[in-house]
């Protein structure tokens, strides 16, 4: 027997897209080498404004201790975000990144990100959790140099909205 | 332990998500054209929740006295930066208070970051080391 109404509710996805929860504790291969550049440096610390001698500077780093330019603190988000893509554009784990925003941002430094650094990515998916037909999933992305010095972890929560009921 | 910096002030203008999408490689299109925001229920073409951290970014830097001061960065992004299409943009106002400092003498600092009155950035706070 046909059942209209729950077809109807599972269609209009009023609890959204539900995301492959095994994909929690998972972690993916290191990425492929990102070559940290100084103009790279340059032009994001440009582009936010920042105007300290240690972003532009070479000499200005090196009088710090650091053998090259040093990166702002929210620039390893260039590289972590473009990494990332290994988990999120994976189509097993469901997620609809027309409807994603992001949540929350956080990120732990060993030391700042410096012009010559040649890194790689590791991501874990840290956790997937629902509430309200919204879902969170949580990734862990830890950037290390190719000789496995840790550099900086970040960590992104994405939010896929829950979609509005139709009627 | 409650000590408070000077608010720092930030103008955000349509040319600065431009320069920040390319800089960064967002080029979410929410950021750059009017049509996909309100396409998306947005109110119009909105900050990238990473610009505003860099702004606030910006601000701790500024008064740690350094660029390599901080150990950690955190922050909530609690509701959208509306940039709109004008000479004037908009603002984004940062405030910050000592929550703590730990035995290491590392300060934690628990951020803010409004716009037009409204919070936009909840949970935010930074961990800045000693130099």
């Amino acid at each position: 027997m046909r059942r209209p109404e729950l077809l109807r509710a599972a269609h209009c996805s009023l609890w959204g897209m539900p995301l492959d929860q095994t994909f929690a504790g998972r972690s993916w291969p290191p990425t492929d080498t990102y070559l940290v550049g100084r103009e790279k440096i340059r032009e994001f610390a440009h582009a936010i404004g920042a105007t300290e001698a240690e972003y532009h500077d070479p000499e200005a780093a090196r009088a710090l201790g650091y053998p090259d330019v040093v990166a702002p603190p929210t620039f390893p988000v260039t590289i972590t975000m473009a990494a990332s893509r290994q988990v999120v554009n994976d189509p097993a784990l469901g997620l609809d990144y027309t409807r994603v925003v992001h949540g929350d941002q956080k990120f732990a430094y060993t030391r700042p990100m410096v012009a010559g650094d040649a890194v790689v990515c590791v991501n874990t998916v840290d956790e997937i959790t629902t509430r309200g037909g919204h879902w969170f999933i949580t990734i862990r992305t830890e950037v290390r140099t190719e000789a496995g010095e840790p550099v900086v972890t970040a960590w992104s929560k994405l939010v896929q909205r829950g979609e509005e009921a139709h009627s | 332990m409650s000590e408070s910096f000077e608010p720092q002030t930030y103008r955000v203008t349509r040319a600065d998500l431009v320069r920040y999408a390319g800089a960064s490689g967002d080029f979410n299109p929410i950021h750059w054209s009017e049509r996909v925001a309100t396409g998306v229920g947005l109110p119009g073409v909105i900050a990238h929740g990473m610009f505003t951290m860099a702004l606030v970014g910006r601000a701790v830097t500024a008064w740690a006295g350094a660029g390599d001061a901080v150990k950690e960065f955190a922050v909530r992004f609690s509701r959208p930066v509306p940039v709109p299409d004008t000479d004037e943009g908009t603002e984004v106002v940062v405030t910050a208070t000592v929550k703590e400092v730990t035995e290491d003498g590392d300060t934690r600092l628990a951020l803010t970051a409004t716009c037009n009155g409204d919070k936009v950035l909840s949970l935010a706070q930074a961990l800045v080391g000693k130099r």
